[in-house]
Parts: C-alpha cells; structure tokens; sequence
C-alpha cells in the first residue's frame, strides 16, 4: 500500500481533502443528472401501460436506493466509531444522516405522487410503504437522539447504537415485496436477472442513480467539514486556520 | 412545450415529485453553505477575542 | 472496570433492543401487514371472517360490466384457480383493466360476492415502450397458437 490510508482517518488532513474533492463532485452529480433529465424525459419512451407518468420513477427509485445504501454506510461509521473509537467516523456518520433522511422523504413523497393516480391511493400501509416510514423515523431518531446529549462522545455511542441496531430495517425494505403481500411491485433489477424495463428507461434511472450519489458524496463531504471545525475549533491546526483568517 | 408540460395528463404529478425534490436538495446545498459561514464568522470572533486576550497578556507582562 | 461494565451493558441492551425491534416488526408485518388476501385464501376461509379486508387477484378478461347509473361497477378477481365476482361504487384508477392486477377493501357478503369500498390497482414492475409491449403480445398469440395451451397462464406473468 503506497497510501497510508490511516493519514485520512484524523481530522486534520481530512479536512483539506475533502474541500479539494468537493467541486469535483458538484461537476460530476451536475453532469450526471442533466443527462439524466434528458435521457428521462427526451429518449425514454412512453410506458405501454402507465402512459407518462411512470416518469417520476426515474427520480423515486434512486432516491430510495440512496435513503437504504446511506443508512447502510452511516452504520458502518458508526460502528467503527464504536469499536476503533475514531473521530471522523462519528462525524461522518453525522453529516450522512440528513441527506439520507431527505432522500428517504423524497422517495416517500415522489412514491405518494406516483401512487395516487396509478394505484389510486397516496399512502398504503403495506409493507414496502410502511418499512421505508420507518427508515425515515430512524433517521430522525438518529439525529435527535445525537443532539439531545450534550456529552459528544455519550452522544456519539447512544446513537451510534441506535444506527446500527436500526440497519436491520433496511434488508426488510428490500426484500418487503418478496417477504410479503404488496401492493408496490417488485423490484424490475435484481441480482442474476435480465431487467424488467426498456434499455433507455434504465439508462436514464442509473445515471440520476449516480448523480444522486455523486450529489450526496458532495455535500456530505461539505457537512462533514464544517463537523470537524465545530468539534475540534480548539485544536492547533483550526486554531492555526483561525489565526490565519482562512478556512481552507 | 404546453403538451410537454402536460405530460399526457400526469403533470400535475409528475411536476409535483421534480419540483419537491430539486427544491429539497437546493435547500439542503443553501443550508450547509449557511452553517459553515456562520460557523466561519464564530470562529473569527474567537480568534478575534484570543489574541486580544494575548495582547493585553502580553501588555501586562512586559508591565510589569 | 466499571466503564468496561456499563459499555457490556449498553451492548447487551442493543442486543436485546435489535431483537425485540426484529421480532416485533416481523410480527406485526405477518399478522397486520399482509396487505391482501388472494382468491384461494378466501375460499379456503383464512382471509378475517365478518370484518373489512383486501382482496387482491387479477381482473377476469371480459368480467367487468357497468350498471346503468354508470358508477356501479362489476368485475370478477381471479388467481386463475378460484374467482370472486366483486362489485364495487365508484371511480377505478387509472391503471384499473381486465387481466391486470387489482386489490379491493371491502367485505364479503353472505351470497359470496365482496362487496368493495375501495379499489386499488397493482401494477408489476415491467417497463417498456408500446411497439414492444405490442411485439410481446404478438409474439406471445403465436406461440399461444402453436401450442395452444398456454393461455390460461399469459395472466399470471405480471405476479413478482
């Protein structure tokens, strides 16, 4: 390993790399969704059955991708915040938490928007529905929960515990349409078969689906930099910055 | 543009799930922007009060 | 020391928290949350006897008749093994047509027909353009034409 990864894990020498990464990012998550729009709504074609407004798919399924794969990464640094006790990783899992919880209502609300003129209801409570209401009420646990206690490292352990208990949520929404009677229709991608869905309604979802990513990836970068000023604005590097007057 | 608008009679439900959403993730942009400006202005003004402390400190000691 | 014993015990308390949230969630999910109950389910009287439920199947081919007023509304759900004629007041969603998917809430009265206040339709998660839907279709009759026996299964491909 020519990388000394470990260099990244302390604050210090994260903070600088993550603002130099942060405008590549917004390059990549503005390029990606504009030809995703235009692969969505110029080349898609219109669905033999539900007409147009199958369109809003291409923004509600990676937006839900996104609401279980974040919730999936926060555990993860929270759990390794738990056992190796690193400081960045309780900060990333804090920045991750409110874009994942607004991709989470995202995918809810566009679901709403769907649903009710094709299935003829809004809301439903099955359990592909009533699992993802969940994900969005652990988010909001998981940040309360943190900002409710004033000690950042009880903080840190009560909700990273919560994080982590609370991913088990997440493997149930995936598999809910399989698990059980829905009335949301299974998943058209899945691993080890061919897709259920034209080639260019696909391409358009994939690529919203990673400029999504490339969306989060950026302004969790930026939150989490404004994390590491707050919590170490005592230490001698932030110290240093704020003697020179530049943040970087 | 009004029959794309239209979007075959499904626009009020598609433009309501766009709309949302892009307005979400602006307002998401705009408020982590906010919060480090503000955090950038905090941290100013204790730099700004630090090295008046350090000032007076040192004013005291070469007083004495 | 005792830190080390109260992080056990937080850690114990997770544990046992996850288990208690899995169990409950799975068990509300299977008592409260099987969102409908298919033809053969009813039939075979596992579906709440007395009280308002979902049934959910597929629209009959040919099934659907309006009353005269034009807002009562007939059809039959299938499984293609047991049928359910159901009739039903009001306005169909957009998706509703005869051999797609469709889940009624409603009771069902003592003459064996379910009386529905809401219907629902259940669409499955195949995209495509119209020329291929229609291509499918065609290609579907001639293989239906060449064996023909498989036209009593076309209904049931759209079930994930």
């Amino acid at each position: 390993m020519a990388i000394n990864w470990y260099k990244f894990a302390s604050p210090a020498s994260f903070y600088p790399l993550a603002g130099r990464l942060v405008p590549w990012f917004w390059i990549l998550a503005a390029v990606l969704i504009v030809i995703g729009l235009y692969l969505g709504f110029v080349v898609a074609p219109t669905d033999y059955k539900q007409g147009e407004a199958y369109r809003i798919m291409f923004i509600h399924v990676p937006a839900a991708w996104m609401s279980m794969f974040i919730y999936i990464v926060m555990a993860i640094y929270a759990g390794l915040a738990l056992v190796l006790k690193t400081r960045l990783s309780t900060m990333m899992a804090t920045a991750l938490a409110p874009t994942g919880a607004m991709f989470t209502f995202v995918a809810l609300w566009t679901g709403a928007f769907w649903g009710k003129p094709m299935w003829g209801a809004w809301w439903v409570w099955d359990a592909r529905l009533t699992s993802e209401l969940i994900l969005l009420f652990l988010y909001i646990g998981y940040m309360s929960l943190y900002a409710a206690i004033d000690d950042p490292r009880r903080a840190a352990r009560a909700s990273g515990l919560l994080a982590i208990v609370g991913a088990v949520n997440v493997p149930i929404i995936y598999f809910s349409v399989k698990w059980w009677n829905t009335l949301h229709q299974g998943a058209s991608i899945s691993f080890g078969q061919a897709p259920t869905m034209a080639a260019t309604m696909l391409a358009a979802m994939g690529i919203m689906a990673l400029g999504f990513w490339m969306y989060t990836i950026a302004v969790v970068l930026m939150r989490v930099r404004c994390e590491i000023l707050e919590r170490e604005r005592h230490s001698d590097w932030v110290q240093e910055m704020v003697s020179r007057g530049t943040y970087g | 543009m009004a029959e794309f608008l239209d979007m075959g009679g499904y626009g009020f439900y598609i433009w309501g799930s766009y709309l949302v959403t892009g307005v979400l993730m602006v307002l998401e942009v705009i408020l982590v922007r906010r919060r480090r400006s503000q955090l950038k202005r905090r941290l100013d003004r204790m730099g700004r009060m630090q090295s008046h402390e350090e000032e007076t400190r040192l004013d005291h000691e070469i007083e004495t | 020391m005792k830190s080390r014993h109260k992080r056990l015990a937080l850690v114990a308390v997770g544990l046992v928290g996850l288990g208690v949230a899995t169990t409950l969630v799975l068990r509300a999910f299977n008592s409260n949350l099987v969102f409908f109950f298919s033809p053969t389910q009813v039939a075979a009287k596992e579906s709440p006897q007395g009280r308002s439920f979902r049934l959910g199947g597929l629209v009959e081919q040919g099934s659907l008749k309006r009353d005269d007023n034009g807002l009562t509304v007939h059809f039959v759900v299938t499984d293609t093994s047991v049928n359910i004629p159901v009739t039903f007041t009001g306005i169909l969603p957009d998706l509703f047509r005869e051999g797609q998917g469709v889940v009624a809430q409603g009771k069902l009265s003592p003459d064996g027909v379910f009386m529905a206040d809401e219907v629902l339709a259940k669409h499955d998660e195949k995209y495509m353009p119209p020329e291929v839907a229609d291509a499918l279709e065609k290609a579907k009759d001639v293989n239906a034409q060449m064996s023909g026996t498989s036209l009593a299964k076309s209904g049931t491909e759209g079930k994930p």
